[in-house]
């Protein structure tokens, strides 16, 4: 009886170290709430207890329940019904409920709506242990963003409307942006949205690739403004499932074969406007957006784990040349591959989780009415600290949505690998891992679009400030030469960065994937630092890391600093012309 | 209407995570190197009764017979869904057989106010026995239906319950109150509940507060008892105070009770270790399978 939780050594540890009980202070604000709500903690420890037991009871059902129902949900996927209604497959419906009763659909939602008020870390390591189950439910259960977005932005007579059935588990909901016109560039929207002359407000227009469009509540971003066609003239709407929100299509697709994903058609659809007009994409969807893309940072931890897992089993019990394949050199190196970046990348994703908790504590703190009470020094390094955060969170997140997903993508395929032609074959889960890991460096930005958010955040020193601080610390003596070789990287970087500046942001974001990848490798290689100094393990780790890093940054620092253009300028001689004729 | 079910509830050793350390040199169970653990069909006879009470309203009451230790299994019991969970302790229950314990807990239920259904797992995976809830059922002289597979249908005065007789299935009509036992294909139990799990994980009863408060000193030190009483009267207001019941409270008498009520005497104890006594092979081919086939039917190990 695997527990997804408690079995995985890693999560553990992330657990054990991540120092939950600030977290805990966040949320709870000082604990105040356990004066009124007979479950919410009395202090760190019980908080910190909470946040083990209900993980404990998500990798229960995860390891037990979840993981035993995935192949079968792969094989039935949902169904189109005739009256225009959306069936999941059994398995998810089954989840669905179990995941309830287990009141972990309100992870958190604040308590006077019947949530768990848990930090986002908390919730992200949940999803990795959802995810590893089965990819595709995460798809649901991960959507816990939008009862968030409403409760950030959503008038009070929405939040109590609708939120307390979404921590209950009686509503899931959907984000609905993407239109045909309008994937990557949501700016282009063309949905719109208008009022009658009594101020009511209706939806007209067509969204597809809608994960679980078919959802109870969908946030509508639709255009509200006939005057304004960029991002300006866009606003955020609420409306309910029925007669008026038509799905006509299911997509047929690769992987995440439980997820339904939907095009949908607005045919005058009332709707609730969501706080202000003409803020829906800047803040409120791009707020949406940043939590979804770490919520499937932490999917494709689920998806990596699960895919090793087998490959690690394999590895141990399949024997060729008279040993175990995991004794052979050339399949060890997959499998140690496999699990470092994993841990790195769940290391950047759990990171970037404490961050966003951070950057939300302190934007609440600055900007409630309790400011008025601190005095000028105090409130000036709140703002200070909450402005750090703030761009911390902006660079991590896009960086471990693209770090983390395209690691899944490289351990699903090395995953198969050591099975061979097993693996390629439906006899074992790999191959549904291998066809869920592709979505993940596709949706909600693809990976080249996270590159040119992060890199904006490394090249305006974000990154490299957050190095000299890691650089400040007293390190252990048996981990000086790895913190001397961090240093000359983030050097190298930063010479690298001041060579790009100097070529302008054209050139930037030709080497942008370059200039990230630096970034992650030496961000991960302080994390893992930081991991090493709680554990002997994690030394070895750091080190195996870091050592191999070293000869990437330094190959990434000299082709941006080449100066070649060639992608743009030798762009036609290389690929050819196309010709426009032939149509 | 609703239903207020009784559900009997045991604490037992994970016999699944037997090690080396789990069988004492005399041949019995070490209960020390063995996880206590809720038994598994008890479970899903808790996961029947939870699901009447989600359709019909009603009560759930738990009842576990045994050391304060099993306190746990009454707070995993409210997490689940429970509204009351009740611990009989008591020194004078120690070494009672099926017959003696199939007493006391009848005992209990005759202290509580209304029952329509008593609901047992099928049996204990410690002692195996399937005894005690059609001994409690003999006891209260309630009808009872053993191997409960589903609950067809309840209605006021009556239930039809599907049972599982080994090689195929029957309905029963039985009048209520009744007992049943419940089998571990009747459902799959729920899980914690998140929210029922944060508040009664600090759910206590008095055995539990006296050894946390008291720890090695005198529970009846002034002082102390002082604390304690304190610490009771707080989780009472709160609705954390878990009922702990000896043999006076439930009226037992006490010739039933305990050794003097246990007619069972173990005669000896065998260490039974099995060991492969040759085996034969099957060719993987149609004819294989039939003469494999042939044989397990010969041996009765199936059909």
């Amino acid at each position: 009886m695997p527990n997804f939780f408690t079995e995985n050594e890693d999560i553990v540890f992330n657990f054990k170290t991540m120092d939950l009980g600030r977290l805990a202070r966040f949320m709870e604000e000082d604990f105040r709430f356990a004066k009124e709500v007979d479950y919410a903690p009395e202090n760190e420890q019980d908080a910190i207890d909470n946040y083990r037991r209900i993980l404990t009871t998500v990798g229960q059902i995860a390891g037990e329940f979840i993981a035993e129902q995935a192949e079968s949900v792969d094989r039935e996927g949902n169904t189109l019904c005739e009256d225009g209604t959306v069936r999941y497959s059994q398995g998810i419906t089954k989840d669905l409920e179990m995941l309830g009763k287990a009141q972990t659909m309100g992870f958190t939602l604040p308590y006077r709506f019947g949530g768990l008020n848990c930090p986002n870390l908390v919730y992200t390591m949940a999803n990795e242990i959802v995810s590893r189950g089965d990819a595709s439910l995460m798809n649901i259960f991960g959507l816990q963003g939008i009862a968030e977005t409403i409760n950030a932005f959503g008038s009070e007579e929405i939040k109590q409307q609708y939120l307390p059935h979404f921590a209950s588990g009686k509503y899931t909901g959907a984000m609905v942006l993407t239109e045909p016109d309008a994937g990557s560039d949501l700016q282009a929207c063309k949905c719109r949205a208008y009022q009658d002359s009594n101020g009511k407000w209706y939806i007209n227009g067509v969204k597809r690739f809608i994960t679980n469009g078919c959802g109870e509540i969908l946030l509508v971003m639709a255009r509200t403004e006939e005057d304004r066609s960029d991002g300006s003239g866009l606003s955020l709407l609420l409306c309910e499932r029925g007669p008026r929100v038509k799905i006509r299509r299911l997509e047929e697709k690769l992987g995440i074969h439980g997820s339904p994903t939907c095009e949908i058609f607005f045919d005058d659809t009332p709707a609730v406007l969501i706080g202000e007009r003409r803020r829906g994409l800047v803040p409120y969807v791009m707020s949406l957006m940043n939590g979804a893309r770490l919520g499937i940072a932490s999917q494709s931890l689920g998806i990596a784990e699960a895919a090793y897992n087998v490959a690690r089993d394999y590895g141990h019990s399949r024997k060729q040349f008279g040993v175990t394949i995991d004794q052979l050199p050339a399949v060890r190196d997959l499998l140690v591959e496999m699990k470092i970046s994993i841990e790195a990348a769940r290391a950047l994703t759990y990171e970037c989780a404490r961050v966003v908790d951070h950057e939300r504590w302190y934007l609440w703190k600055t900007e409630s009415d309790q400011a008025d009470s601190f005095d000028k020094d105090t409130l000036k390094k709140l703002k200070e600290d909450s402005r750090k955060y703030k761009r911390l969170a902006a660079m991590l997140t896009p960086m471990c949505k693209y770090y983390s997903s395209e690691m899944c993508n490289k351990v699903a395929y090395d995953a198969m690998q050591v099975l061979g032609g097993s693996g390629y074959m439906k006899d074992y889960p790999v191959e549904r891992h291998y066809r869920d890991a592709r979505i993940t460096n596709i949706y909600e930005g693809t990976s080249q679009l996270q590159v040119v958010a992060a890199v904006r955040g490394i090249a305006s020193g974000t990154a490299g400030k957050a190095f000299e601080e890691y650089q400040a610390q007293q390190w252990p003596v048996e981990l000086a030469d790895l913190v001397a070789i961090q240093k000359k990287g983030g050097d190298d970087l930063a010479e690298a960065l001041a060579e790009v500046k100097k070529n302008g942001i054209e050139y930037m974001d030709l080497y942008g994937r370059k200039i990230v990848d630096i970034g992650c490798d030496l961000f991960l290689g302080y994390l893992f630092l930081q991991q090493a100094r709680n554990c002997d393990r994690k030394k070895e780790v750091a080190r195996r890391f870091i050592t191999t890093a070293a000869p990437r940054i330094a190959a990434n620092c000299r082709l941006i600093k080449s100066g070649d253009r060639s992608t743009m300028d030798k762009f036609e001689l290389i690929v050819g012309k196309f010709d426009d004729s032939v149509a | 209407m609703g239903y207020d079910c009784v559900v009997m509830v045991k604490q037992v050793p994970d016999t699944k995570a037997v090690t080396a350390k789990a069988m004492k040199e005399d041949g019995t169970v070490n209960r020390a190197a063995l996880p206590a653990i809720f038994n598994p069909e008890d479970m899903n006879a808790l996961e029947t009764a939870l699901e009447i009470k989600d359709q019909y309203g009603g009560t759930v009451t738990v009842v576990t017979m045994g050391p304060p230790a099993a306190f746990e299994i009454l707070r995993e019991s409210l997490f689940r869904g429970a509204d009351r969970a009740i611990l009989i302790s008591d020194r004078r229950a120690a070494a009672s057989d099926t017959l003696a314990t199939s007493y006391i807990l009848s005992c209990a239920v005759k202290q509580l106010p209304k029952v329509d259904l008593v609901l047992c797992g099928r049996q204990a995976i410690d002692g195996d026995t399937a005894q005690v809830g059609p001994q409690i059922a003999e006891k209260l002289d309630f009808p009872q239906v053993t191997y409960l597979e589903k609950l067809v249908e309840i209605n006021g005065k009556h239930a039809v319950i599907k049972r599982n007789v080994g090689n195929g299935w029957e309905l029963v009509k039985t009048s209520l109150p009744a007992l049943v036992t419940v089998i571990d294909t009747a459902n799959l139990p729920r899980p914690s509940a998140a929210k029922r799990m944060m508040k009664y994980k600090k759910a206590r009863g008095y055995a539990e507060i006296v050894k946390e408060i008291a720890g090695d000193r005198d529970p009846q030190d002034p002082a102390i008892k002082s604390q304690i009483d304190a610490k009771v009267s707080e989780l009472k207001t709160k609705g954390l105070f878990l009922e702990q019941w000896n043999l006076d409270d439930i009226k037992a008498d006490l010739q039933w009770c305990g050794r003097d009520g246990s007619p069972t005497k173990v005669h000896r104890i065998q260490s039974v270790v099995l060991k492969g006594a040759g085996h034969q092979q099957f060719a993987s081919t149609d004819e294989g399978m039939r003469n494999l086939v042939h044989l397990l039917i010969e041996d009765h190990t199936i059909g």
